[in-house]
């Protein structure tokens, strides 16, 4: 016995270090199916191993980008006052974006606080610098030199100005271990932008990007945007993902999308890390005063509005209703009526109220106010002053008589969630439907 | 103290010292996962920590030191990414069993010798691997003699270089 065990003793050392290594293996495979996280059991030697390599990491990059400062701030400066003109002409061009940008915004905003639409809201990054990698391809993450310390939580987003990157898996004192969302184990609940079909974006073995469950009785064209679905409950909705480059058939039904990452994974440098977000309702009193069914009536075709003395002449008071001030009212009034008429009830509906009798001071908007909900649903928002625009153009026309103000009962302003959407475009109700999880 | 290993009579036998034993295999995981930052294709062809457990374990040739080095550099290779610890481990740790076994019984002193013995413990290593993380740990895996060829051919290619530099280091028992 002795002799076979003397005889082998390298190869029975070989298979017991290679058993106790598959042990260790089963141990943690069996603790992810259920459900535990390896992260947590094996941390200890994890961080030693981490705690080991990052600070000459972390060394490296502060040497390689202080040199790299030194030269571009300092020597390298060629080109640099064509540039800054060109930039600066570009963000003239980007400030009259982002003014309607940001008009697009708020209406949209408006329109969702009458859906009672929850929206998550980033309000709290943190910028990280990547200091390393994992060093294998059958593993992709990457370390950033932010962890604990900074706020970092496991599971939060991390994403760069051109788009999503991945998650945070591990968290260390002072660094964080990234998943990416080219790695094999990743998912990411996604949506294609124009076509609004959603998928599970995973990672495959050989580092590409994967849209899966995609339904296939659509066309999906090449080059089209992907964009973060909200289902996943890490990223926000509506992050931009990346473009489709290759379309082909998957299993059953089902097509499988190569996308190509917007954010350069490969060539990562900083990364902001999501560690806030919030879920909010939109309330009245976050949109503006103006009332969405008023932003819509100015952008959209309406009925030509009646001559000032016409208008008198149809215009009705409704009885018990408080008066008004006629210029901060005249003029919304009359393009909710003008609305109202263009799409819920149709033209008639502003001359229905001069054939009830009632008193007629105000534009005969005031009778649509009283008969269509949509109106009354605005009360708050009517009540409240409105863009100058609005007021000047109805100024000359009406005398400071008292106008109609919209009840302001509950009940009146409780239809306003049922009344405006009939207003809204077709696919304005599209994104309540997506903000469920998958 | 340097670190000494026991040693056939027939073939030259090197001991390192703590400061290399230690420094090499934590710099080569260093700039395995530093590097790939900056040249992406460096993590797709190149391992540096399987070309340092081959030289250790060639250069030391005991099978038992040469498991054991394999086993350590590729545990703690396994620490640095997010897959179950192990599955480089027992790559790495048949790895260094064979180039221990393989330095005992060949002439590996050569360029031409190391850079056969370097691709053919690179293919070892991707079929270890590629068994335990397709088998054992349920991953998804798929096998490219391509890239494999490839991927062995340059490691081989660096690793004859490496283990010249490698063998300033070497101390004879």
């Amino acid at each position: 016995m002795e002799s076979v065990l003397g005889r082998y003793r390298n190869l029975i050392i070989l298979v017991g270090v290679l058993f106790l290594q598959v042990l260790g293996l089963a141990t943690q495979v069996r603790e992810d199916k259920r459900g535990g996280s390896d992260a947590q059991s094996t941390r200890l030697i994890r961080v030693w191993v981490v705690g080991a390599i990052t600070p000459f990491e972390r060394g490296l990059v502060w040497i390689q980008d202080g040199t790299g400062n030194i030269w571009h701030n300092y020597f390298y400066l060629r080109g640099v006052r064509a540039e800054n003109r060109q930039l600066k002409e570009q963000i003239e061009q980007m400030r009259l974006e982002q003014v309607r940008l940001s008009e697009d915004a708020a209406q949209a905003r408006r329109l969702q606080t009458l859906l009672a639409f929850k929206e998550q809201f980033i309000s709290k990054t943190v910028a990280a610098q990547v200091i390393g990698s994992s060093g294998s391809d059958l593993s992709r993450t990457i370390y950033i030199d932010k962890g604990e310390n900074a706020g970092i939580k496991r599971d939060m987003a991390v994403m760069t100005a051109d788009g999503i990157v991945g998650k945070v898996l591990v968290v260390y004192p002072s660094v964080s271990q990234v998943l990416l969302i080219n790695d094999q184990s990743s998912g990411v609940g996604a949506i294609l932008e124009k076509t609004r079909l959603q998928g599970v974006l995973r990672g495959s073995a050989n580092g590409e990007v994967i849209l899966e469950r995609v339904m296939s009785d659509e066309q999906v064209p090449v080059g089209e945007t992907v964009l973060t679905s909200g289902g996943d409950q890490i990223f926000p909705k509506g992050l931009p993902v990346g473009t489709v480059d290759k379309v082909g058939n998957g299993k059953d039904l089902f097509l499988t999308i190569k996308v190509r990452p917007a954010a350069n994974l490969s060539k990562l440098e900083e990364v902001l890390v999501l560690v806030e977000k919030q879920e909010r309702q939109q309330t009245a009193e976050d949109s503006t005063r103006m009332r969405a069914a008023d932003i819509l009536a100015q952008r959209l075709p309406s009925v030509p509005e009646k001559p000032a003395a016409d208008a008198n002449a149809v215009g009705v008071t409704v009885p018990g209703t408080k008066p008004a001030s006629a210029t901060t009212e005249a003029k919304p009034a009359g393009t909710a009526a003008s609305l109202n008429a263009k799409i819920s009830s149709g033209a008639s509906v502003a001359q229905k109220a001069p054939l009830a009798g009632q008193p007629a001071k105000a534009t005969g908007v005031a009778s649509s106010g009283q008969k269509s909900p949509s109106t009354n649903a605005a009360a708050p928002g009517a009540a409240k002053p409105v863009p100058s625009q609005t007021k000047t153009d109805n100024a000359p026309k009406k005398p400071a008589k008292p106008a109609s103000t919209p009840p302001t009962t509950p009940s009146a302003a409780q239809t306003s969630p049922t009344a405006v959407p009939q207003s809204s475009p077709p696919n304005s109700q599209r994104p309540a439907n997506e903000s469920s999880p998958q | 103290m340097p670190i000494t290993y026991t040693s056939n009579e027939q073939v030259e036998v090197y001991r390192f010292s703590i400061p290399v034993t230690i420094g090499v295999p934590l710099l080569a995981l260093f700039v395995q996962a530093f590097v790939p930052l900056r040249f992406p294709r460096f993590a797709v062809y190149l391992d540096l920590p399987l070309l340092v457990t081959i030289f250790f374990s060639m250069a030391r040739r005991n099978p038992v030191a040469g498991l054991f080095t394999g086993a350590v550099i590729g545990l703690a290779q396994d620490m640095l990414g997010h897959n179950p610890i192990g599955i480089y481990g027992i790559a790495k740790t048949v790895v260094g069993y064979g180039a221990s076994s393989l330095g005992v019984k060949l002439d590996v002193e050569n360029a031409g010798a190391r850079f056969l013995v370097t691709l053919g413990f690179y293919l070892v290593h991707s079929a270890v691997y590629f068994f335990v993380a397709r088998e054992l740990v349920n991953m998804t895996q798929t096998w490219s003699w391509l890239h494999g060829m490839l991927a062995g051919l340059a490691n081989a290619a660096l690793g004859v270089i490496l283990y010249f530099l490698l063998d300033k280091f070497k101390q004879r028992t």
